[in-house]
């Protein structure tokens, strides 16, 4: 008994203990001020430093926190027991969240800078008007690869996959969409298609390039493309300019049946608290400055015009990373094709990787 | 001891957390297995899973599993047996378990490395004139990352059902002119079994629920109920196509909770 | 013929121990790697443990995991141990096999489960999500642990013990304290370490039900995973696994220098 107590008493007192280090060290960081922001992002989807930033001009604190999928993302603000500003959802669960009644209309009276937006990423089908939400990032899906590994073979289009001398050299991004819209472009359909016979021909289709597929993986796509465990890869434009970045073998391109065109945007949850620091943060988002450095930083593609212009056009005039309207034109956004229809995506993709083993 | 009131008035906060984090949470995921997509009442989730596809899953997902808890009692089993007869066995045991508070997705990745084709291994095996290997994104992975984790599950049991025999069954087994083997075979390994279906318990069921490593290790070359599972709730949406897997888990695991402890009696 | 077995059954196990601690060596080494990933090693390098020891973000991480792990594992202890006496003392097998079924569920169902289940309940309850429900996410998880590490001592004693203690003149809090307990301990203990284990070890339960900005330790790395391994975690993991290691050795050598005789098992 008597070294249950002791136990006990030590238990309690290290715990203590680290409470106060903790709020010592979260005193440090400022994040125990009534006036907090808070964030629900991707991972390391924005530059730090620009938190910092926007932390020393509005005096505002932030508190930021990552998801790893759109969907994760949706239960947690559905659940009502989080209290997020800002979230930063994908085109089509923009239009699922608008139907789900889960994010708040924008007041554009307290919006600076939205002109600086390229008018190509606005007044999109999953949000006409942009009544709910502000474009932060975009891009494609395509194929990422390394010319070293394939002989300087060069791929250019979805049917390229298909090729004997792959066997065994793909990665492919775990999501259901972009492989089954990739199968649908391929026969040249809509990657939106919810035709059965269209559906059945991309489910066959799929299934012999079986052979060819190495792993279909999560995020760990990037650290192993770029470890040059297999030679081709399907991913986002922005995985890819990591990837690329890591290792300079590789290159990217847009295939030329078309594909996926994305973009993810910040919304305001109806669960928000401070709805001032999020137009605050949304405002500061906005500036050229800002987007032009958290565009630099992140990798990915901004559509932000008027920071465009203040960034090394090296990178802004690469047409793998910032493809002209002629190109973006030809692809598609993913529809919100409604949950039975995603349904039968997820049971051909489950039905292909089951055709693995 | 039996029927006082102290053990009634313990009974109330251990019952409230039943009721609250077991029952209500079975309770739900039975109701949500009966709702489709649309959140209307159907039994078409248990229909889809006896559709080829699941079926293959499902049945490949027992056979993996079976496979690990075989490795993990092949390889586990003489590794309890030996730290029986080691001196300093609370040490060994320590540092058994020691590995399993590093975070798994780390030690995941230190396998990703390990095996990765620029990996240790394959530098070996490039050394001693093998040849490179894929070892990653297959079965040998799965089975070995596995087995891995679930390991330490197996031989703390039949470590503990080792020591628990009485040294004089040994000795009175030698003095009868039994060879160590034969002791082993008739006398150890039956008193054993106990340990073994607690060991076969903790490994075969965790390993059918496993998710994460069998897209991070198998790239999704094999996938288990539990990734299943992950993929509807997380992924697909599809609750109640989880939920329908969910409660086939629980079934199976009541199953074999029956079986294994009626071998134990 | 006993010299060579004695070698293959050390041979064997230490073998075996290499390969158990093979990643977290493969970690370490490449914590001091100064080229960035975990592949090819470039040069030695202090680095990404002067990068950790700057980043108070996951130091706070660090302590909430803590924290979340002492508490929940403390409070999970005593709830089970009223369990598992409780349940002990049942006398209808028929209930008593009940309770142990119901216990055992969550010891064997997998996280996703626990986690997705968990998050209904808690937006069916209204609590909203952060330390709090992870702080009861994890007693929940952690009291069968307890409950199953302690019931084979309650079994192993002998009934005869406690009607002394009673026939003595014994109250019913000082038969549970004065001789139970005392009997249980092992258990306890080792109750206490598992579900301080479970707790430091979740990820997917935690990445359910968090929210609001808080993280667990395990929840971040799976995060920062994202942007590829930073060889800043691997710092991290060294760091916790020597401390681990120097703790519990301290504690081996320490205990065992003073009764060499009870510590055994772990049982």
């Amino acid at each position: 008994m008597k070294s249950l107590v002791r136990a006990f008493i030590a238990i309690v007192t290290i715990s203590i203990a680290l409470l106060f280090g903790i709020s010592y060290l979260n005193a440090a960081e400022g994040y125990s001020g009534d006036n907090t922001l808070t964030i629900f992002n991707w991972g390391d989807y924005i530059d730090p430093e620009l938190i910092t930033q926007f932390e020393e001009e509005t005096g505002i604190k932030v508190i930021y926190q990552t998801f790893d999928s759109n969907e994760a993302m949706m239960t947690k603000i559905e659940q009502g027991g989080t209290t997020f500003d800002i979230a930063v959802p994908s085109d089509y669960t923009i239009a699922k969240m608008i139907d789900e009644d889960l994010i708040l209309p924008i007041d554009y009276s307290q919006i600076e800078g939205i002109e600086n937006i390229d008018e190509r990423f606005l007044d999109l089908s999953f949000d006409p008007d942009n009544k709910y939400s502000i474009p932060y990032f975009w891009g494609t899906v395509g194929i990422v690869y390394n010319p070293d590994l394939l002989d300087g073979k060069e791929l250019t289009s979805w049917n390229d996959l298909w090729d004997e001398s792959l066997r065994n050299q793909i990665f492919l991004a775990d999501g259901a969409r972009e492989v089954v819209g990739m199968a649908l472009n391929s026969l040249g359909f809509s990657l939106n298609s919810t035709d059965p016979a269209e559906l059945a021909a991309a489910s066959g289709k799929l299934q012999s390039l079986m052979p060819n597929v190495k792993a279909i993986l999560g995020d760990e796509i990037k650290m192993l493309l770029a470890n040059e465990e297999a030679a081709v890869g399907l991913v986002w434009s922005g995985d890819a300019a990591e990837i690329m970045y890591e290792n300079e073998a590789l290159t990217y391109v847009i295939p030329e049946e078309g594909t996926n065109l994305w973009s993810d945007n910040l919304v305001i949850p109806k669960t928000a608290k401070n709805i001032d620091a999020a137009y605050a943060f949304i405002n500061f988002m906005l500036r050229p400055d800002v987007a032009a450095q958290n565009a630099d930083y992140v990798g990915y593609s901004t559509p932000n015009a008027a920071a465009i212009e203040l960034m090394d056009p090296e990178v802004t005039e690469d047409e793998r990373f910032y493809p002209p309207a002629e190109i973006t034109d030809t692809l598609e956004y993913y529809d919100n094709i409604g949950k039975a229809n995603l349904a039968t995506y997820n049971d051909i993709f489950l039905e292909f990787k089951m055709s693995g083993q | 001891m039996k029927n006082n009131r102290f053990a009634r008035l313990a009974l109330i906060p251990y019952a409230l957390w039943i009721v609250i984090f077991v029952v209500a949470p079975l309770v739900l995921i039975a109701y949500n297995s009966f709702l489709d997509i649309e959140g209307h009442f159907t039994f078409a989730n248990y229909g889809k899973l006896l559709s080829p596809v699941y079926m293959k899953m499902m049945f490949n997902s027992f056979f993996y599993s079976l496979i690990v808890t075989a490795v993990s009692l092949l390889v586990g089993y003489p590794v309890a047996y030996f730290i029986s007869r080691t001196k300093h066995k609370g040490l060994w045991l320590i540092l058994l378990i020691l590995p399993s508070w590093i975070n798994l997705l780390l030690k995941t990745y230190a396998f990703l490395g390990i095996l990765g084709t620029a990996g240790p291994i394959n530098a070996f095996l490039e050394v001693i004139g093998v040849g490179g290997q894929q070892l990653l994104f297959n079965d040998f992975s799965f089975v070995l990352v596995s087995t891995y984790i679930f390991i330490p599950f197996m031989i703390l049991p039949v470590y503990n059902a080792i020591e628990k025999i009485n040294p004089s069954l040994i000795y009175a087994s030698r003095d009868l002119g039994a060879s160590n083997w034969k002791t082993f075979q008739r006398v150890i390994f039956p008193l054993t079994t106990d340990g073994i279906m607690s060991g076969f318990q903790l490994v075969f069921i965790p390993t059918l629920s496993l998710f994460m490593i069998t897209r991070l290790i198998a790239g999704n070359r094999v996938i288990t109920l539990g990734t299943a599972i992950e993929q509807h709730f997380l992924v697909t949406q599809d609750w109640g196509m989880g939920a329908a897997i969910a409660v086939v888990l629980i079934l199976v695991m009541a199953i074999v909770m029956f079986a294994t402890r009626k071998i134990i009696k | 013929m006993e010299q060579t077995k004695k070698w293959f059954a050390n041979g064997y196990l230490i073998l075996v121990f290499v390969i158990l601690y093979a990643p977290i060596l493969f970690l370490t080494a490449y914590s001091f790697n100064s080229g960035g990933s975990m592949v090819g090693f470039d040069g030695f390098t202090l680095e990404w443990y002067q990068e950790l020891f700057s980043d108070t973000r996951l130091l706070i991480i660090v302590l909430n995991t803590l924290v979340i792990a002492l508490i929940s594992a403390t409070i999970a202890t005593i709830v089970g141990v009223a369990g598992a006496v409780a349940i002990h003392n049942i006398e209808k097998t028929k209930y008593r096999s009940m309770l142990l079924t119901l216990n055992n569920i969550l010891v064997v169902s997998p996280d996703v489960i626990i986690g997705a289940s968990f998050l209904i309940l808690f937006t069916m309850l209204g609590i909203s999500l952060g330390f709090f429900s992870v702080l009861l996410s994890h007693i929940a998880f952690s009291i069968p642990i307890v409950v199953i590490m302690i019931l084979p001592k309650l079994k192993e004693m002998s009934p005869t013990l406690v009607d002394a203690a009673q026939d003595l003149g014994a109250s019913q809090w000082q038969v549970f304290s004065k001789v139970i307990l005392p009997y249980i301990l092992p258990g306890v203990f080792a109750g206490f370490f598992t579900a301080l284990t479970f707790s430091l070890d979740d990820f997917a339960v935690t990445f359910f039900v968090t929210g609001n900005g808080f993280n667990t330790l395990a929840v971040e790395v799976y995060s920062l995973a994202r942007q590829g391994i930073s060889l800043k975690i691997n710092a991290l993991s060294t760091i916790i696994f020597a401390i681990t290691l120097a703790l519990v050795l301290g504690y081996y050598f320490l205990s065992t220098r003073k009764k060499p005789k009870t510590l055994g098992g772990t049982d």
